[in-house]
């Protein structure tokens, strides 16, 4: 990827960017379009391109396939742990109502918790399929190179 | 306080285990975890059993929202059996699978398999505990995506097609459900099964009505495998690993056949069924099912596909119970869910041990092997027995409540179909027999004398099931009288 200068000084330039705007549909889901998914999804965008322009390996070490395995489950721990929250606290489960002292605020707490949830899910699971098609792809080029070399 | 809790519990335990046995390392320490919170569920599921066997229904608002706009948990009897039945066949399974697992799996992949079984667990536990049609989907693809998953495991390679070939087939049923679903919310606006119960009557005539309840059955039919549209299941069932084998076989499609007693007799009703071509085609479809699919079973060369054809066959019984449209069909329906789940699960966990020690379920690699592991050959001949629905098993109460069934119909054809259906697994079962124990092929012979009995974790949950199909041939009070007690609430006009 040595040439593609304008890709990669691109790419640098929108990767925060990217990641900026993913922070903002999380948290301002509950006020406008957005939530959990489409942040996850925006997110993982930001480390696909950053996999597509430099490199598989180097996306690799920014976030790598264990955390990412642990990411994926806490984002259901957040989410079901939100709902036991619930249950301890005297209500049912996943009413957000007694989060917080008023109902309204308590909803609010509750939809950005679960959302969070969802979010860190989704992105970790985007990039676990991403990396999971790129190792594969690697092993198909690794095997054509070699048997072209011979 | 935490008393109102524990039926959502239920499903809630199961899918924080997922999560926790995907991270551990891999090792014991994902076995345990699942089969701890397996032995959880299955105690809250008895709990609740014996809270509802009375005709209490328990209601759980989640989200503190009131239904029918919010989702709510509605439990009675029938969901309390199912719910039963699917923890305490995970619960089984779970001890058992800690050795075939490391047998067949390898071992980068054992905390992902048990967290895949968890969320199939999650799944099927929240179809059998949800009132909420839509709710309902949501679970039917939880269970379905992890048993995708769960299927792709297996060791040959063939796995993969038949988790493709699943998927596509379940996806298919999936969307139909979800399509008549869609439907039922634009006619009545509502989402919640008892209140669409309500709010249906009138619309009996409407064309969008009869359109939704077709999408739904055909739906459901692909996912319990109704003859036809079974063709996924003999390849998932023969290339899953044992221990996904043994519990879909157990749980998977019982949990769709009550979703099928719920819509036709609760979400529905018979009087509206009465007016489709569903209930004679049922019965159609039912008897093409046992009566071919048994005679394909005679002529399988693998003992694990032989056992799938069955089950094809038996879903077939259990769909005749529908077909009828009778209190006493429902109650045979129900009872047959239970029993069968009792036998396939001993049946398989038997092949599975035979597959632990030898490496094959192919007929041709187990001749005499009845000889060296004569209790997991016992196991198979019990199992079996019930299977065909011999008088002290099981399987002949079912039978015998589907022939009463049939006779209060005065519909001979099927009292002559479930008969003849019965001497067909006689066929198959024996066929099984014969290899085990009276084949001796005397060049494979010495490479087997070396073969011991399967190891003691895997025969005791096979035992337990074993036993339980003896149990409950003689002591029909759990099964019967809790199907009973289920019957009355899926069909109000029966009261």
């Amino acid at each position: 990827m040595k040439h593609n200068l304008i890709l990669r000084v691109v790419s640098k330039f929108l990767i925060p960017l990217i990641i900026l705007f993913a922070l903002y549909v999380q948290f301002h889901g509950d006020f406008g379009p957005g939530g959990g998914f489409q942040a996850g999804v925006i997110f993982s965008a930001a480390i696909i391109l950053y996999g597509l322009v430099f490199g598989v390996d180097k996306a690799k070490r920014v976030i790598t396939p264990y955390i990412l395995r642990l990411l994926a489950s806490l984002g259901v721990l957040i989410y079901a742990g939100t709902g036991v929250a619930t249950i301890l606290l005297g209500g049912n489960f996943l009413q957000y109502g007694v989060l917080a002292s008023s109902q309204l605020a308590g909803q609010h707490v509750g939809i950005l918790v679960i959302e969070l949830g969802v979010g860190i899910t989704v992105m970790s699971v985007m990039l676990i399929i991403f990396f999971t098609f790129a190792e594969r792809g690697q092993a198909v080029l690794n095997s054509k190179a070699e048997s072209e070399r011979e | 306080m935490i008393e109102n809790h524990l039926s959502l519990l239920l499903v809630v335990l199961p899918l924080l285990a997922a999560p926790i046995a995907a991270v551990l390392p891999n090792g014991r320490l994902p076995w345990a975890v699942s089969t701890l919170v397996s032995w959880s569920v299955v105690y809250l599921a008895a709990w609740q059993l014996m809270n509802v066997s009375t005709g209490q229904v328990i209601s759980y608002e989640l989200g503190g929202w009131a239904p029918p706009w919010g989702i709510e948990y509605r439990i009675d009897a029938a969901n309390a059996l199912v719910a039963l039945i699917v923890s305490g066949i995970a619960a089984l399974t779970l001890p058992y699978a800690l050795k075939s697992v490391i047998k067949e799996i390898p071992q980068q992949q054992h905390a992902l398999l048990y967290a895949a079984f968890m969320l199939c667990l999650t799944g099927l536990l929240g179809i059998a505990q949800t009132g909420d049609i839509f709710n309902l989907f949501v679970f039917l693809e939880i269970s379905s995506l992890s048993s995708y998953a769960l299927i792709s495991l297996g060791k040959k390679r063939q796995a993969l097609t038949a988790a493709y070939q699943y998927l596509i087939m379940g996806t298919i049923g999936a969307t139909f459900f979800i399509i008549g679903v869609g439907l039922l919310y634009a006619m009545t606006g509502t989402l919640n099964m008892a209140d669409l119960a309500q709010r249906l009557p009138e619309l009996y005539e409407h064309r969008t009505i009869h359109t939704a309840f077709a999408f739904i059955m055909v739906g459901f039919a692909l996912k319990l495998a109704l003859f036809p549209l079974h063709v996924w299941l003999p390849n998932a069932y023969t290339y899953a690993p044992t221990v996904v084998t043994i519990f879909l076989a157990a749980t998977a499609t019982k949990v769709a056949v009550y979703v099928m007693l719920r819509m036709v007799f609760t979400v529905f009703s018979f009087t509206f069924i009465e007016n489709t071509p569903a209930d004679e085609l049922f019965l159609l479809l039912c008897v093409m099912g046992i009566l071919g699919m048994s005679f394909y079973a005679i002529y399988q060369k693998d003992s694990k596909r032989l056992l799938a054809y069955s089950s094809v066959a038996q879903i077939g019984y259990m769909m005749l119970g529908i077909g009828l449209g009778s209190v006493l069909g429902a109650t045979a329906t129900l009872v047959h869910l239970f029993n069968h789940a009792l036998m396939k699960g001993a049946l398989f966990m038997a092949i599975g041990a035979l597959v632990y020690r030898v490496g094959s379920s192919r007929l041709e690699h187990l001749p005499g092997l009845g000889k060296q592991m004569p209790w997991t050959f016992a196991a198979i001949v019990i199992g079996g027995l019930s299977l065909i629905g011999v008088p002290g098993t099981a399987g002949f109460i079912s039978k015998w409540y589907l022939v009463l069934a049939a006779i209060e119909k005065q519909n001979w054809l099927i009292v002559g179909v479930i008969l003849i259906g019965s001497l067909l697994a006689v066929a198959y079962v024996w066929k099984i027999i014969e290899v085990l124990y009276f084949k001796a092929t005397d060049e494979l012979e010495h490479k087997y004398v070396t073969v011991k009995e399967a190891p003691l974790l895997m025969l005791i949950p096979m035992w337990v099931l074993v036993l339980a199909n003896v149990y409950f041939g003689f002591n029909t009070e759990l099964t019967v009288g809790t199907a009973e007690q289920a019957v009355k609430l899926l069909i109000p006009s029966a009261n």
